[in-house]
This record gives structure tokens, sequence and C-alpha cells, in this order.
């Protein structure tokens, strides 16, 4: 069983703990600039948003060469925006978005990943 | 009277009988369970996606249980499954989840005036348990009952959400292991999917939805030029700079971070705290001294 990926959890947690902890165990967090904390503020929907779009835009090859691809994970992703957003509730979202996809490949309306 | 989320407020004073509020603690901690509850419940489920999730991105049972517990951040970690899929190298996989965790910085600064009583190393554990979730649900019952409650703190941060993500983490993980053919169950689309519910929960503002749509833009434009790894990690980083460019009085925010209602939003979504009963406030903005509804310091 693989455990290379250990190493990786102890390194995101060295980089992790200090922002936890930073506040607790030492004061004068607040005068860091302020724009240092709105730029924070905005890290987390630009990586998000960056990650999901790149997931299913982006394709691979074999060799690695990226390319565009259009699929029905385009359409599940944005219904499961769209109830997010509505519904407030993420599973919900996640729910329907398999939803789709089952049904698209089960219908033969869409192609199994490759 | 200031705010103690306001790391520069006046220091704290110690609890007296008088300056307890209306609510009792046993009477705020039945509160703190119920929502606790709650919490838990959905920090299970999704603890279970990111177990799929994890397994899906080929993580063994120890690897994927590790980032549930030494690391503990949900949002880092399902974006961690998306670098790992997409061969982002080790560097990179750090450097963004330092950047995506660096809110805690908040959290943290607004509960030091509370937990400065606290013995160093209890605070130092404390630490590693504060989440989004046990952030929202310690700074409500703090409040409530005005004074510190450090069981309080250790029911929202290790009841409602450390031992649910990960026993439900293992369970995903494991129970992933029984699904023959995973794409046919739709599962490949789970991390994207929730990868994008995630970015609609922190959208409270403008600004957000500048550095949102830039980021994924720049991305998928970066990605398709050279690599995907790297054009997660271009779009993550100008993205927020892009957002930053909207005004501040354009930017429509509802919910600053490190306010309540912040870590309400970035918590599970579907799991609102307290919708509607804490005004959003930055703990960064000096209180107003001529506002006579400041709230009380502990």
């Amino acid at each position: 069983m693989s455990t290379e990926l250990v190493l990786l959890a102890v390194l995101m947690f060295a980089v992790t703990y200090p922002t936890r902890a930073l506040g607790l165990l030492t004061p004068g967090l607040e005068r860091l600039p302020r724009v240092a904390f709105d730029y924070l503020q905005l890290v987390g929907p630009a990586v998000l948003a960056a990650i999901a779009a790149v997931n299913v835009i982006v394709v691979t090859d074999d060799a690695g060469t990226p390319s565009f691809h259009v699929g029905v994970e385009w359409l599940a992703v944005l219904v499961c925006l769209a109830i997010t957003a509505w519904r407030k509730n993420l599973l919900f979202g996640l729910i329907a978005a398999v939803a789709v996809v089952v049904i698209a490949r089960e219908t033969g309306l869409a192609a199994m990943p490759a | 009277m200031t705010d103690p989320t306001n790391p520069r407020a006046p220091e704290p004073t110690a609890p007296t009988d008088a300056d307890l509020p209306g609510t009792s603690l046993a009477e705020s901690r039945r509160r703190l369970l119920l929502e606790a509850l709650g919490i838990g419940v959905s920090a299970a489920g999704f603890g279970f996606v990111f177990g799929l999730a994890a397994r899906d991105a080929v993580y063994s049972p120890i690897e994927a249980i590790a980032m549930s517990t030494i690391v503990f951040a949900g949002a880092a970690q399902f974006a961690a499954v998306g670098y790992v899929a997409s061969g982002l190298a080790w560097p990179g996989v750090v450097f963004l989840t330092a950047l995506l965790n660096a809110r805690h910085l908040l959290y943290s600064a607004a509960l030091a005036p509370w937990l400065r009583e606290v013995p160093f190393w209890r605070r130092a554990v404390m630490a590693h348990l504060l989440t989004d979730e046990a952030f929202a649900l310690t700074i409500g019952h703090f409040r409530r009952v005005g004074r510190t409650d450090e069981r309080g703190y250790w029911i929202a941060a290790i009841a409602s959400t450390f031992i649910p993500w990960n026993l439900a983490t293992i369970g995903g993980v494991l129970l992933g292991a029984q699904i023959p053919d995973p794409a046919r169950f739709g599962i490949d689309i789970i991390f994207p999917a929730a990868m994008i519910g995630l970015a609609v929960g922190l959208v409270t503002g403008r600004r957000e939805l500048v550095a949102a749509i830039t980021g994924a833009g720049v991305g998928v434009v970066v990605a398709l030029l050279t690599a995907p790894s790297i054009g997660i990690v271009v779009g993550g980083v100008i993205g927020p700079a892009v957002g930053l460019l909207v005004p501040a009085s354009l930017a429509r925010e509802t919910a600053p971070l490190g306010t309540p209602a912040s870590a309400d939003r970035y918590a599970m979504p579907g799991t609102h705290l307290s919708r509607g009963s804490e005004p959003p406030r930055n703990p960064f903005d000096l209180p107003d001294p001529t506002d006579p509804n400041e709230e009380g310091p502990p």
C-alpha cells in the first residue's frame, strides 16, 4: 500500500498549522497590511474555480499534451453550480451532477471517459 | 464596548457574573450541541465524498486518512486531490495549500482574545482543530455566554467536525474500493462538481466573483498552453489579484473573511448556522466608539 502522500500531508500540515496557530499563540497579527487580508479572501474562490474549470475543460492525452474538451461534464458541473447557488446545499448539487452524468452515459448520450 | 473578534480591540477583562448576558452556559451548550450535530452530519457526508474522490485519484487508504487527520482542512484536501491527479509537483501543492488555508489566520486572530487564558499547550492543540466550522460554532457560543468556555471549543472542534470527517473519510476510501467501474456511477464528476460548489459558497461579493471567473478563465487558457497543473497555479494566483481591482465601494461584500458570517458561508454549504442572525463584521475594522450597540468583551 502506497504511503508516499503521507509525506505530502505532513508538508501541507507544515504550511497550514502556522496559519491556525499564529493568532492563538502570538499577538500582533492585525498589523499585517489590509490588502494582504483582502487578497486572502479572494484566493479560495479563484483556486477552486480554476481547479473545477481545468478539470472539466482540459484533458491530456497519453503524451501529456493538453487539449480542449467538450462533454456532459460541463453540464453536470453547471447543474451543480446552479443548485448549490440556489439551494445553498452542496450535497444536493453533487447528487444532481452525478445523476446528469450517469443518465447521459447510460443512455449513450455521452461517452465514458477514456 | 468592543468586539472580541476585533484583534485591535482593547484587552478583554476577566469574566464576572455581572458580565454574563442572558443565555446560561448550559443553555448555550445545548444549542452548541444541536448545531454541532447538524455540522457533524454534513461533515460526515462530505468526508465520505472526499474519501471517494481520494480513492478515485489513486490515494491509498493510509494516504487519504493521513490527509484527513494531519492536514484536516476540507477545501485544501479536495484541492490536493486535483493537484495530485493533474501531476502538480509537490512544492506547487504546498504553495497552493498555504494560500488556500491562509484564511485561518483571521479565525485564529479573532478567537485569540477569548482563549488567552487557556494554557499554551492546549491552545497549540486547539490550533490544529481550528476549521471554518469550529470557528463559526465557537464564536457564536462564546458570544452567547459572554465568556470563554473551553469545553465548548472542544465540542465544536472535535465532535462536530474532526471525528465525523475522519470516520467518513475512512468509509469513503474503503467503500470506494468496492465500486468496480467508478465512471459508470459518475464518481469522476464528484471532484470538479465539489470544487465549483465550494467556490459558490465563497462568493460573497463582486470581488470574489471576479476572482473566481478570472481564476477559471486564466487557469483554462494557461492549462491549454502549458499543462493543467500550471494553469491551476496561475489561475489561483492571478484571479485574486484581478479581484482586488474591483473598488471596495463596488464590492458589495456580504460576509468579510474572519467574521461569523464568513465562516458560516465557508462551512459546508447547506449547513448555515446563523443565517440572518449575525451581521457581517470585519475583525480588522476598528469598532465604532460612538455605537452604543457594540458588543462587550468577555
